[in-house]
């Protein structure tokens, strides 16, 4: 006679150390091995698309800082960009050298987070706190330009909320040069780390045509090896001007697209992004950063997709428009919702621990997704 | 010592509970500056200040704390097996506090003078693993049962190589005593058996590299059985929310704190009787150099307290640098590796104590 066996039910959050904010994991486990995972989510839901129909355009700019609350510079990035093709003006070229700024010390910040989440939920806490350290000093450069450290509504449409500090430009460049040996410190203590290579490599192993289908972005599709990134496939702003490599997951220490290449290529671009930083802080020409913002926002009738490339992927806003001052509809197309959805495929046979591994490459953000 | 308390009180009940007292103290004691010592030494390594408000850079902050948990409300899941929920921290607590009976701070300093005192401390250290399963089963809590599994899966597995360890220790030595094992190794470093013991001979030379792989190994595999990172896997924070003590709080917690800090330093002080001479100096006594004999013990002790708390900042450094294993890279690591290796050098340092 067969014994009879039942596989337990784990529910993993939503108040849990490790599930990234309220997220809610529905484990289906057989001893420690994973037979299903069910995502829940929503326990964040701010109603974000039904308020900016009752907003006016620039209205939705501190909502839009809520949604990846980690990268709030690059939602505002995306709404503004969006808006303004709806209304069809010319931004000044000091807005969009500084926007692009922002941006990219926004990514690094946002990528030191995943990074030292990623390690702290395998049980290196060192590095977690280093990495916060870093992440201060560009919170602090932002909070020299507009004030906030977190949820800035630094873009404007037309422009700027505030202009750069006098110092702003000699700080940066002090950030750049603490930040670069920070990052072989980084590799040193957790990237090549002989037991985070244990742990991460070979799991969750993401196959890229599985990651087309699914429609992932961001660090996720790179790692799993194409070099898909908004900035180069569809430029925004003035990124076309710039030098940087899309790095993309090799496969170093296990299979291509496994967790440790999705950490790694967040590693790798934090380099590329200062180097973007190091091109555009010399050049950023004069003028006035209010000079171009409408007086009256009232785009007119038509709809417009938008994409920016946000740290955790591509992120895009629909917006139709019908001619008054406020947006008929905002959808917004999240890089994290899109990318959690890949937990159930990635997870099957693998252990209780390697969940956490991999929730932690995937590097969602609740805000983003619950919206 | 209890020969001692008792022609002074002549009453062995008292001397038979004051001696019991001693080790009590020490554990509390360590455990209050061990925990301190842990955020201290984990702010430093993570730029930062640790506790800085409570006393002079923060030391009453465990006693704090501890004030913190006695006063807390108790709470029993209306689930959770009591009697056995309310057992287990006890018994945990229980099984890393007897193994202080043993163990000689000096040779003036020793709760009991058994014969038997390794296989003492093998036997009464496994109480610690039916505590915490008793801990993970009770609570009905999924995350304390895995918790419990996990810990019962490793400490049972870790404890083949620290024995076959200690086996080879004992072959080496002749006797189970932790006192005699420290009285062999006096005198000076040299003498130490991870030199290769007293005895001065070609052997001692053979043995030099096989003590040094004996050492590593009992290193690494107490380092998993006190459960801590990189195999702190039971109650491993950001997977299993705190493991087999998940349903815990207050004082009844704080025992499972105080275990885990006592059976951090009991290791401790077994891998120093074992290889690095025990309470021995490594150099000489200052009492006997001028004369003052009963220096000597306190020195002992000095030597003793200094060697244990070396290993466990060590135990600290490693925790606060390393990840965590998986469960079944924890047990890859004990039985392909640990153990065979343990296996050959205990075969080696047989032949060698041969010759």
């Amino acid at each position: 006679m067969a014994l009879k066996t039942e596989t337990m039910v784990l529910n993993m959050g939503p108040q849990h150390p490790s599930t990234h904010g309220v997220l809610r994991l529905e484990l289906e486990i057989e001893g420690e091995l994973i037979l299903s995972v069910k995502p829940h989510i929503g326990y964040l839901h701010r109603c974000f698309e039904k308020h900016a129909e009752a907003m006016t355009y620039p209205q939705v700019i501190p909502y839009t800082d809520r949604l990846d609350y980690l990268a709030a510079m690059g939602n505002n990035f995306g709404y503004v960009i969006a808006v303004e093709k709806l209304l069809g003006i010319q931004i000044p070229e000091r807005v969009e050298y500084i926007r692009v700024i922002m941006a990219e010390l926004q990514r690094i910040a946002s990528h030191l987070v995943a990074i030292a989440t990623n390690g702290a939920d395998i049980g290196a806490l060192t590095p977690f706190l280093y990495l916060f350290r870093d992440r201060e000093y560009i919170l602090s450069l932002f909070e020299m330009t507009c004030g906030a450290r977190m949820l800035y509504n630094y873009m404007w449409i037309g422009g700027l909320s505030h202009d750069i500090h006098p110092d702003f430009v000699r700080k940066t460049k002090e950030f750049i040069n603490h930040f670069r040996p920070t990052i072989v410190e980084l590799n040193n203590l957790l990237t090549f780390n002989k037991i985070f290579i244990e742990r991460t490599a070979n799991v969750g192993i993401l196959p890229l045509d599985t990651a087309i289908n699914f429609g992932a972005s961001g660090p996720v599709l790179r790692g799993s090896g194409l070099a898909f990134d908004v900035r180069r496939e569809d430029p925004y702003s003035i990124y076309n001007r710039f030098d940087f490599e899309i790095p993309t997951g090799k496969g170093l220490v296990g299979t291509v697209g496994d967790c440790w290449d999705r950490y790694y290529v967040r590693v790798l671009e934090m380099e590329q992004s200062l180097r973007i930083i190091e091109q555009a802080i010399d050049n950023i020409p004069e003028g006035d950063v209010h000079s171009a913002i409408p007086k009256r926002i009232k785009p007119p009738k038509g709809t417009i997709y938008s994409r920016v490339e946000n740290p955790r992927g591509e992120l895009g806003y629909f917006i139709i428009s019908d001619g008054n001052l406020n947006p008929f509809r905002v959808k917004v197309r999240a890089p994290s919702f899109v990318n959690l959805e890949l937990m159930g495929e990635l997870c099957k046979g693998h252990l209780v621990a390697d969940v956490i591994a991999i929730l932690g490459s995937l590097d969602i953000v609740l805000g983003e997704i619950d919206r | 010592m209890y020969q001692f308390l008792y022609n002074l009180i002549g009453n062995e009940i008292i001397a038979g509970l004051l001696v019991a007292v001693v080790p009590l103290t020490i554990i509390l004691v360590f455990a209050l500056f061990g925990i301190w010592l842990e955020r201290k030494v984990s702010a430093h390594m993570q730029d930062r200040l640790g506790p800085m408000r409570t006393g002079w850079h923060g030391w009453l902050q465990t006693v704090a704390d501890l004030m913190k948990m006695l006063q807390k409300e108790d709470i029993i899941a209306t689930d959770a097996d009591k009697t056995l929920y309310n057992i287990a921290p006890v018994l945990v607590f229980t099984g890393s506090f007897a193994v202080y009976a043993v163990i000689p701070f000096s040779s003036k300093l020793l709760g009991s003078e058994v014969e038997i005192g390794l296989f003492y401390v093998l036997a009464i250290s496994s109480l610690v693993v039916a505590g915490i399963l008793m801990a993970g089963w009770s609570a009905n809590n999924k995350y304390s049962l895995l918790g419990a599994m996990r810990a019962a899966a490793q400490i049972i597995s870790y404890e083949i190589p620290t024995a076959l360890i200690v086996l080879s220790m004992v072959m080496l030595t002749g006797t189970l005593s932790l006192d005699k094992i420290s009285q062999m190794q006096t005198s000076s470093f040299w003498n130490w058996n991870i030199f290769g013991g007293a005895i001065f001979s070609l052997s001692k030379f053979l043995l030099i590299p096989f003590m040094f792989v004996g050492a590593l190994i009992i290193f690494i595999s107490t380092l998993a059985e006190v459960n801590r990172v990189p195999f702190d896997i039971p109650e491993a924070e950001s997977e299993l929310v705190a493991g087999y003590f998940t349903e815990y709080c207050g004082m009844k917690w704080g025992m499972f704190m105080l275990a885990e800090y006592g059976n951090m330093f009991a290791v401790s002080a077994i891998i120093s009787i074992l290889f690095f001479g025990g309470y021995q100096s490594p150099f000489g006594y200052l009492g006997n150099t001028i004369g003052a004999q009963w220096l000597v013990p306190f020195e002992q002790g000095f030597w003793f307290l200094a060697k244990g708390l070396t290993l466990v900042f060590v135990q600290m450094w490693l925790r606060w640098t390393l990840p965590r294993l998986r469960v079944d890279q924890l047990m890859t690591v004990c039985w392909k590796y640990l153990i065979p290796y343990a296996f050959i050098n205990l075969i080696i340092i047989g032949i060698i104590s041969i010759l």
